[in-house]
């Protein structure tokens, strides 16, 4: 069978020493939205860097579409991989929107008339086509978190990883959000602390706690086993 | 959230000016100030000739006569820099106060250098309010500003207003406990540096941290050390015919001015 | 609405006591702000300002794109966002007046002088294009008096001087905050020789006003950096090293900050005695000046620049540019050795 993510046996530890995968396996079929779940530290963010190749080093293997990720694969891996950081500051470093839209694309060598056509695409598919010569640091959190999403859209990514997409939002931004990763036919890897939004959104989760893989199963399923979200810093909704 | 406005030096419009391509707006403003510099003393009409310049450029880019003009005092008080020229300069005497002489030569200088310095400023701002800044890096890229260097300050000002928040936010965190109890109140010289010191090696912390973040944000869209960008638009003939005209402009006051203080 | 560090100064200085009292002000306000606006500096000067600051950036470029590699441009440019926000974090001294940062030292302990010059690079000309603090065609030497000169002047003073007080947190801190006084100290210095090459100003008048007054504003410099290293030290020590690592051009680094020396020294020596020299004086008591051959052709005829009127200004200039070209010469002379042996080497 084909996965689009194929981690196994990973583990990791920072510099520092602080170990923060202890052997993960996780298998992501084209198609799935799978929500991440965990307390803070549990490594979910670790893992999503391991994804591209970001963080590397430790134990275990990280298949994207089959190709490992390795220094050779690296510029396709990246293509593949839409990873959306927590703080769209740090996703958002263009003079403006069209520019950051277009970096992705521009960086993976494409002719200029498709980078074009992929900028006006991803801005139409968050509904941000308005905002192209906008600077960045005016518009507000929610702005920010859509067009964040079309940085990684223009590239045409296999799978979106997205760190925290809801954090921070109101509730408008927020129900806005939700449709809009509803509407995306992308494969899905969200990690949130929102288990409402998890609830609506995600068919399937995963639990992490303490680097490894804990529950993974069906939302329905794990969001109701009060005992498990307990005994892993979660609260059922 | 706390927003931060940094004084937004750019006024939208869609005037003559603003529609100007920015790399002749940054020549013409360079030429100009060149200009200024290198006219010598004491060569008014052209001094003139550059003042209404600026007019005309302030009221071509529908901001008004005298925009530049009211926010171009700022560079008074650097005046004072030259102020002992009048007394310093050798030459005819105009006026004599006890020992101090002041000359015709050194007042026309101290004159003239604030007049330069003053239709410079205006015309500097006179960019800056017409040009949107990701407009203005990429003139600088087209006039053969190195790529690194622009790419640098395209960081700089995009993360400016971020840092600027947090400076704020410091800031505001250290006036809210800045309360005045019994005794004396603001703590000694020192102690007050070394707060704002520890403000400052907090901000430089958090700086670093968030470059961190953005270089891997950059590695997962593929970047591999080069910006690179998409081909500007080609420059019109009508904006080629402006700097022309600007130039010859420019020629005819220097001309002038030379001819005039022989 | 954050206001430009020029603005600052002089809204702090009107509040000030002083300002009301004396027109003695008038030079503390003249002096407090190293941005020389347009028209200050003559062109000559100016010129000369930006021929250097484009060798430096190059080289500057060239030496962090080294030592940082890709992260060159975000590092650099968030870094450049930081300087420019640490600059509006000031601290009360006295009746109205604010001690703040400039941020040259402290960018230059932390990253190194290249990196520290390329950062203050971005700012000051992010201040001179959109708030007008420092103008254009000046914008050469003031980069290079708030940038260049302070990044270099304070790297290299805190190394000395960790050389000798040893390795500890309280040298690094008096290290630091010597380096930070004497980088403001130099920048002013070298401001004031260049509004006096330009005839703005008399050096008799600036040079001492200039010095005089930072060599106060040079305590909160040196106070706040003092502040931030410390804090550095207790959280995040690794970031201190990364100047120390900056890959072994430090024989480069020598070699600029002696030539800013001897440009300096250049002209203080015109200024301080403009009477012939020993030789020539000799030659003019015993009566054989005259008998010296016509020169086949005169660059700088008699230590002037024929086309600048004033003798004192014409004269430094002259033994500054004199200087340059010996270096220049010197220079090409060394690396062409340089290259030299390993050609032999290799035959």
């Amino acid at each position: 069978m084909h996965y689009t993510i194929e981690v196994t046996g990973l583990t990791f530890s920072y510099p520092d020493g602080h170990r923060a995968l202890n052997g993960v396996d996780l298998r992501i079929a084209p198609g799935e939205k799978v929500a991440l779940v965990g307390p803070n530290g549990a490594g979910k963010s670790t893992l999503m860097l391991h994804l591209n190749g970001i963080l590397n080093g430790g134990a275990g293997e990280v298949r994207v579409c089959g190709l490992p990720v390795k220094a050779e694969n690296l510029g396709r891996v990246r293509a593949a991989v839409g990873l959306v950081f927590q703080d769209p500051d740090d996703q958002l470093f263009s003079a403006t929107v069209y520019e950051d839209v277009a970096f992705g694309p521009l960086h993976m060598g494409l002719p200029e008339a498709e980078v074009r056509r992929r900028v006006e695409a991803a801005l139409a598919a968050v509904g941000m086509s308005a905002y192209a010569a906008r600077v960045p640091h005016h518009l507000s959190v929610g702005e920010k978190k859509r067009i964040a999403i079309a940085t990684v859209l223009s590239m045409d990514p296999e799978i979106l990883v997205l760190d925290e997409p809801s954090a921070g939002l109101d509730p408008r931004a927020r129900r806005g959000l939700i449709r809009l990763l509803c509407e995306l036919p992308q494969t899905m890897l969200v990690a949130s602390h929102d288990l409402r939004l998890v609830a609506e959104v995600f068919p399937r989760t995963v639990i992490m706690d303490q680097g490894r893989i804990v529950a993974d199963g069906p939302t329905p399923v794990l969001l109701t086993d009060v005992a498990l979200l307990n005994a892993h810093g979660l609260e059922p909704v | 959230m706390l927003h931060f406005d940094l004084a937004d030096h750019y006024q939208r419009g869609s005037s003559r000016i603003h529609r100007l391509d920015p790399r002749i707006k940054v020549i013409g403003a360079f030429l100009f100030i060149l200009v200024a510099t290198l006219l010598p003393f004491g060569a008014w009409p052209s001094y003139a000739l550059l003042f209404v310049a600026t007019l005309f450029i302030a009221q071509l880019s529908g901001l008004g006569a005298g925009y530049a003009l009211k926010r171009s005092f700022i560079v008074l008080p650097f005046a004072l820099a030259a102020i002992t020229l009048p007394l310093t300069v050798p030459g005819e005497t105009l006026a004599q106060w006890g020992a101090l002489t002041v000359s015709v030569e050194g007042t026309v200088r101290f004159v003239s250098i604030l007049v330069k310095s003053w239709v410079s400023v205006q015309i500097a701002i006179l960019l800056a309010v017409t040009t949107a800044f990701p407009d203005l890096l990429w003139a600088l890229r087209e006039l053969r500003v190195p790529r690194p260097l622009v790419g640098i300050v395209a960081f700089m000002y995009r993360y400016l207003f971020v840092l600027a928040d947090e400076s704020l936010r410091l800031r505001r965190a250290r006036e809210a406990r800045s309360a005045a109890g019994t005794g004396r109140a603001g703590g000694s010289l020192l102690w007050r540096g070394k707060v704002a010191g520890g403000m400052v090696g907090n901000l430089a912390v958090r700086a670093f941290e968030r470059s961190e973040r953005i270089y891997n944000a950059m590695l997962a869209r593929g970047f591999r050390g080069e910006l690179l960008t998409l081909t500007p638009p080609a420059m019109t003939d009508s904006d080629r015919t402006m700097l022309v005209g600007w130039v010859t402009f420019l020629a005819m006051a220097t001309l002038i001015g030379f001819v005039f203080a022989r | 609405m954050l206001p430009t560090s020029f603005a600052t100064h002089v809204r702090s200085i009107l509040s000030h006591r002083l300002f009301r009292l004396s027109g003695l002000a008038a030079l503390w306000l003249m002096t407090t702000a190293l941005h020389i606006p347009d028209g200050f500096l003559s062109m000559p000067v100016s010129l000369v300002g930006w021929v250097l600051l484009i060798v430096a950036v190059v080289y500057a470029l060239r030496q962090t794109r080294g030592q940082l590699g890709e992260r060159q441009i975000p590092l650099m440019g968030v870094l450049a966002a930081f300087v420019f926000a640490a600059q509006a974090i000031n601290f009360p001294v006295a009746g109205g007046t604010s001690g703040h940062l400039l941020g040259g030292a402290l960018t230059a302990i932390i990253l190194g002088p290249w990196a520290a010059a390329l950062v203050m690079t971005c700012v000051i000309a992010i201040q001179g294009l959109l708030f007008q603090d420092g103008g254009l065609l000046v914008m050469g030497w003031n980069i290079i008096n708030m940038g260049v000169i302070t990044a270099f002047t304070g790297h290299l003073v805190y190394r000395l001087m960790r050389r000798v007080l040893g390795e500890g947190r309280n040298a690094m801190l008096a290290a630091g905050a010597v380096g930070a006084w004497l980088s403001v100290m130099m920048g002013a210095i070298a401001t004031a020789i260049q509004l006096a090459l330009s005839g703005t100003s008399p050096l008799e008048i600036a040079l001492p006003a200039m010095a005089g007054v930072h060599a106060l504003i040079g305590i909160g410099e040196a106070v706040i950096t003092v502040g931030a290293l410390a804090f550095l030290y207790a959280t995040r020590r690794d970031l201190l090293n990364i100047g120390e690592a900056a890959p072994g051009k430090a024989s480069a680094n020598w070699v600029v900050i002696g030539l800013v020396i001897s440009l300096i020294i250049a002209a203080f020596s015109f200024a301080a005695s403009p009477e012939p020299d020993g030789l020539e004086r000799v030659a003019e008591d015993t009566g054989f000046i005259d008998t010296a051959l016509d020169p086949l052709y005169e660059i700088f005829p008699d230590y002037t620049l024929p086309f600048i009127g004033d003798p004192l200004v014409s004269g430094i200039l002259a033994v500054m540019l004199g200087t340059l070209i010996v270096f220049g010469v010197a220079w090409a002379i060394a690396r062409a050795i340089a290259r030299a042996p390993s050609r032999r080497a290799g035959a």
